[in-house]
Formats: C-alpha cells, structure tokens, sequence
C-alpha cells in the first residue's frame, strides 16, 4: 500500500492539549500533527505520562483540543457542539476500555445497542446487526445476562461488539488487554487481528510490547510529542495469515 | 420513533431503579406520606365543612330563626320543693311584630313546644312536639316521604293529626306504615297524616338544636287548645312551672341580601321589648359565612403542611438523586463516550426522579383514598374525596419530581466525559 493512496480517516493538525494545575501549565500533546489512514492498525506506545490517553481522548471526540484541528473522516471537529460531537461519536467512533465499561443494568444484547440508542436517526436493523456481532465475538447464547454474570474476556468481548454495531470509521481502544490475563489477551488481540482483516481502522493504546508487536504500525509517544513512527512491521494481508 | 426511545429511557429508568429497591422504596415515602396525608385530610376537612354547612343550610340560608332561652337563675327566688312558675321567652306580641314592621320578611312562622311523651303500643319516645303552621314544611325545607304535611284544614278544624319526623317514625312505627295510626300525645290521641324524610342524624351544636331529631308537628291551633301556655316541667328534685308563649319563631326574609337587616332589626326590636335576655338569635347565613370562613382557613393550613410535606419528599428525591449521579459517574461517562448527548443524560435521571415520584404519588393517592375510608368506619366522621383532590396531589407530586430531579439531572449532563471516565 503505497503512502499516496492512503484515505486520511483521523486527521491532528497541530494539535495542543494543555492541562492547567495552578501555576503550571503541562502539554499532553504538543503541537500534534498526524494522520491515521484507513484500513491501519496502530499500536500507540510509550512510558507513563506521554500522552497516549490523552491523544486517544482527542481521537474518540470525548477531548477537545486546546489548539489545533482535528478531522475525523474528513469532518472538522473544531467547530462542532457539544450535540455535534456527541453525534459524531455515535455514528463515526468506536471504544474498547480497559475496565470493559459495559452498563451494569442493560443485558449483552442492550449494552452493545447503546451507541445506537443515542443517534439521531438510529438503523431499523440495530438488534440483528447486535445479534450478529455478538455471535461473532462468540456471545450468541449470553444475550440476555448482565455484565456481572461474565467474566472478564467475556465482558470485553461485548464492549468490543458494541465498539463495531455502529460501523464506525475508528475504533479506539485504550489498554483493551490491561485487565486480561494473558492467555484472553491473546483471544481479544486475535480479534483485532480479524477486524484489522476485514479492513477496520484501529488505534491500540498499550504499554505492553508484546501487544505493540501484533499491531500493523506503532506510533511512539514522548511528552506529548512523537518520538517515533514504525511503519509496517505487520501488514493486514499478513494477520490473516 | 420518539415514542419509542421515552419508552425506552423509561424502561431504563425502572430498572436502574430495581437495582436498589430498597433505597428506591425509601425515597418515595416521603412523597407518598405527602400525597395520602393531602388527600386524606382534605377529605375529612371537605367531610366535616359538609356536614356543618348541611346542617346549617337545613335551617335555610333566607331565614333568621328566633328561639326563646331561659334565663339565667341568678334571681329566682324560693327553692326547695316549692313550685315556681318561671315566665320568659317570645310572645305573640313579638310574632306580630315583627310580621307588621318589615317588608323585606316574607313569612313568620311561629312554634310552640309541647313537653309531653309520646306513645304508640307499648313504645315511648320523647321527641320534639312542636305546634305550628302548614307553611313550617316550606320554609324549612322538610321534605314529606309518606301522607302529607298539616294542612290549613288541620289548622281550621283544630284537628288531632300528626306528622312524624323519620326518626319518630322510625322508632315508634320500626315495620309497619304509621300513616292513620293513632298516637298518643300526652293524654290525647293523634291521627298520623304523614312523615317527613330523614335529616342529618345529628345536629352540632353549633346551631344549639336538641341532639335527637325525632320531632312530631301538630297544627298550631291544636296545641293551644290543648295546652296553654303554662306547662309543667319535671326537673331533678322540683316541678318547674314554665310559661312560654312561643318557643320558636322562624322568620323568612324575600332576599338572602336582606337576612343580616331582618337579623338585626330583630335584635334591636326584641332588646327593647324584653327585660331579660330570654331569647336567642340564629342566623343561619353567618354561621354559613362563618363555616366557610372556616374552611378557608382550615385550607390554608393544608395546603402549608401539604407544601411542606411535598418539599421534603422532593428534597428527600434530589438528596439520593445527587448521591445516585455521584454513584453512578462513570456510567455517565461511558454513555457520553459513547455518543450520549446532554439531553439523553439529562432526560435519563429526569425519568427516574419522576418514576419515583409519580411512584410515590400514586401509592400515595392509593393510601390517601383508602384513609378516609378507615375514619369513616372508625370515628363515624363523613369523608368527601373530591374527584380534584386525588388528581391535583398526583400532577404535584409528579411536579416535584420534575423540579427537585432538574438539579441532579444537570449536574450529570455537565459532566466532563473524561473526568467521568476517570472516576473511580
Ligand atoms: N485531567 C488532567 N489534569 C491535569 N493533568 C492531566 C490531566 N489528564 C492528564 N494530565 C496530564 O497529561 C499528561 C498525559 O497524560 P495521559 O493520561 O495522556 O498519559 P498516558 O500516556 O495515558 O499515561 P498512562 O500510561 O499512565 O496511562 C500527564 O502528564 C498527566 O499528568
Ligand atoms: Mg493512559
């Protein structure tokens, strides 16, 4: 894949994210500029404090930038309200948390339609394509539990069916296998794998190398800036493979 | 589509709620003592102002009614065993009176009671004998169940008939028709011509009327044939001497308007005509006004505790809202990072502080209407549930909820995602 024919699906230009703590003023991200194209599968890395929350915050809309653009599949964020982003978020991002955030009173079924609930003009198809998804993440018979009858793996692969059911152009996931142990780490990380497969956009926050090597590229963070960029060390042809 | 996505929030709401049904439970009671007490004692003040206004407007809200009272015995002289003849009250003289001097009373109607027993068979009762005229039954309204009221005829004829009131009947007649039965009035026996319906069972004393309501009517004429003026009384220890020429006189005015004039141009006329203050003066009208003077008041002090009763149910709401929104941080934040707008975050806690509440306010309605129902078997007191009440409490109750659920509501919309997510 050549480096013109990538489509820019989250684009930072000059992104600055600062934190006021009395007198000081620390950068999160500093003068950011990047883009993540589609179809990629990055790893981002780097020590404690360098950024990476905060940069996948400004990625998934839930941050705003203190300076700076920010374009998600081609729309503009700077402009947009509090509704607008809300939206965005939606229809366009999808989240994997660490600590699977799934809502303890909604069953499998409703915690992955939730993104779909909040749209303006949710899909009619919703609940088969909820269906669908989490018989694809192995959770068809669980349908009605809640998040507290499963287990740890089993909870995250919910949060990652509900990061897809609303199809979006990126999807973010900050220390996903952080909880896990290894051996259901590797379970979700081969997950990623099929959706990086099946052409899915994927930014992967994680401090581990082991998971920073299954992924397509690594982007690597330091005080808010880039230290460096490893392009291709796994291409999408190979993690199918 | 709309409807779909309330029903949902709504849905949510509830089992949000269930999580804790405990604590859910205990945050509505405030509301529901709220709403019960309202109605229940809305009822029991409606049941009781419609009593006493019952009572009052069954005397007739046009008249001004005139009772003789004995003195005072401060000066009676003798004692012991001797008989006194004890002299008082309204007179003939007063009766024409006051039917020649104003114009604005349309009728006088004069009563004289007869303190005698009355028999039939082997039954005795003490009711109120009362001689008057045929137009008694107009002006105060009584209302003939069975036969009929004297008549002029009766009157004329100076006839041996009576009418029995529903409780003289009642009593004296327990099964079979009294009409043409001959009752014994003292020594004398009464033809029954008719009966009258039923009143209220008793009188408060507000209108200082005898507590029984078993009154036997006989024609004017006929009581003062048989019976002067002089009557013997039996008290403890003496036979008391009475001479009372009218024991009542009911004055019809042609204008509501015109009952506060007549009321004390009577007053006026019967200061100057009577040595000793020997009569009474009921006016029905101001004890009307005053009885709803009453409720207003009593209205009053209602609606302050029912609005203070409903602030503390609804602070109660906000208070466990606030510890739910606090509680329930990082749900917000995961909604919100999920593409949850303010308005959804804002609706979804709006919702459960008015599940609770209208939750509270119809158990509330519920208790309340089955209060009143209690009293009434337990204390024999008349309830009214009037139909607003019960759905006056409900929309406050619920309003409150809206109201005391604002705040909370809006400190989870505001919250920043990313601090939300973070929380702990
Ligand atoms: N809410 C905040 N207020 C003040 N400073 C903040 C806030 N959030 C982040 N920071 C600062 O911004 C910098 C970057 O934080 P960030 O959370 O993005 O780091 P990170 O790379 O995700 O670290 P970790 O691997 O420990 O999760 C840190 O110096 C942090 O102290
Ligand atoms: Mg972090």
């Amino acid at each position: 894949m050549s480096e013109a024919a990538r489509v820019p699906v989250a684009e930072l230009i000059g992104v600055t994210r600062e934190y006021r703590m009395g007198q000081n003023l620390v950068r999160a991200l500093d003068d950011f500029s990047f883009t993540f194209g589609r179809g990629e599968y990055w790893a981002v890395m780097g020590s404690s404090g360098s950024g990476k929350s905060t940069l996948l915050n400004v990625l998934g809309c839930v941050d705003r930038p203190t300076s700076g653009d920010y374009k998600v599949d081609g729309v503009s964020t700077a402009r947009l309200d509090d509704d607008e982003l809300s939206e965005l978020r939606s229809r366009k991002l999808g989240f994997v948390f660490q600590s699977y955030n799934l809502i303890p009173q909604l069953n499998v079924l409703e915690n992955i339609m939730v993104p779909l609930f909040y749209q303006d003009d949710p899909p009619d198809d919703g609940e088969e394509r909820a269906r669908k998804l989490a018989e694809r993440v192995g959770l068809a018979r669980r349908l009605d539990h809640r998040p507290a009858e499963l287990s740890g793996g089993q909870q995250q692969r919910v949060a990652i069916a509900r990061a897809l059911v609303n199809q979006p152009a990126l999807v973010l996931a900050d220390e996903a296998t952080g909880n896990l142990d290894s051996a259901t780490a590797l379970e979700i990380l081969d997950l990623f794998d099929e959706l990086h497969a099946e052409g899915r956009t994927i930014v992967l926050v994680t401090h581990e190398l082991d998971v920073g090597e299954r992924a397509q590229h690594v982007l690597r963070l330091k005080d808010g800036r880039i230290e460096s960029v490893a392009r291709g060390q796994r291409s999408a042809a190979g993690a199918r493979a | 589509m709309k409807h779909s996505t309330l029903a949902r929030t709504v849905k949510l709401g509830i089992s949000s709620l269930l999580l804790h049904k405990l604590r859910s439970l205990l945050t509505t009671l405030g509301v529901l003592f709220g709403t019960s007490s309202v109605i229940a004692m809305l009822a029991i003040g409606e049941g009781a102002s419609e009593e006493a206004q019952e009572q009052i407007r069954q005397l007739g809200s046009r008249n001004v009614i005139l009772r003789s009272v004995k003195p005072r015995e401060d000066f009676a002289t003798g004692g012991g065993q001797s008989v006194r003849v004890l002299s008082y009250g309204l007179t003939e003289q007063d009766l024409g009176r006051i039917a020649e001097t104003f114009p604005s009373v349309a009728r006088v109607v004069p009563v004289r009671e007869i303190y005698e027993e009355v028999r039939f068979s082997d039954r005795m009762l003490n009711p109120r004998v009362m001689a008057t005229l045929p137009v008694y039954r107009d002006v105060t309204g009584r209302v003939v169940s069975e036969g009929r009221f004297l008549s002029d005829q009766d009157e004329e004829g100076v006839a041996n008939v009576c009418v029995l009131s529903y409780e003289a009947a009642r009593y004296l007649f327990p099964v079979s028709s009294p009409i043409g039965e001959q009752i014994k009035i003292g020594a004398d026996y009464y033809t029954v011509v008719g009966t009258t319906l039923d009143r209220l069972r008793q009188r408060s004393d507000l209108v200082g009327a005898g507590k029984s309501s078993a009154e036997v009517f006989i024609p004017l004429e006929t009581g003062r044939k048989w019976y002067g003026s002089m009557q013997v009384k039996l008290r403890a220890g003496s036979r008391e001497m009475e001479e009372v020429e009218l024991h009542e006189i009911v004055v019809e005015v042609e204008d509501a308007t015109q009952v506060e004039f007549v009321a004390n141009a009577c007053r006026e006329m019967l200061k100057r005509n009577h040595k000793q203050s020997d009569y009474e003066i009921v006016v029905p009208l101001e004890l009307l006004m005053r009885a709803e003077e009453t409720k207003r008041i009593f209205n009053i002090v209602l609606g302050s505790i029912a609005s203070i009763s409903l602030l503390v149910g609804g602070i109660g709401i906000m208070n466990v809202m606030l510890a739910t929104v606090t509680e329930r941080t990082r749900e917000i934040g995961i909604r919100r990072a999920l593409g949850a707008k303010r308005h959804h975050i804002v609706s979804q806690f709006l919702v459960e502080c008015v599940v609770l509440s209208v939750g509270g306010g119809l158990l509330g309605v519920a208790l309340g209407l089955a209060t009143p129902l209690v009293v009434e078997h337990f204390a024999q007191m008349r309830t009214i549930i009037t139909p607003t009440a019960p759905i006056l409490a409900f929309l406050i109750s619920s309003g409150v909820g809206v109201l005391f659920g604002i705040y909370p509501a809006w400190r989870a919309a505001t919250m920043d995602p990313v601090e939300a997510l973070r929380h702990e």
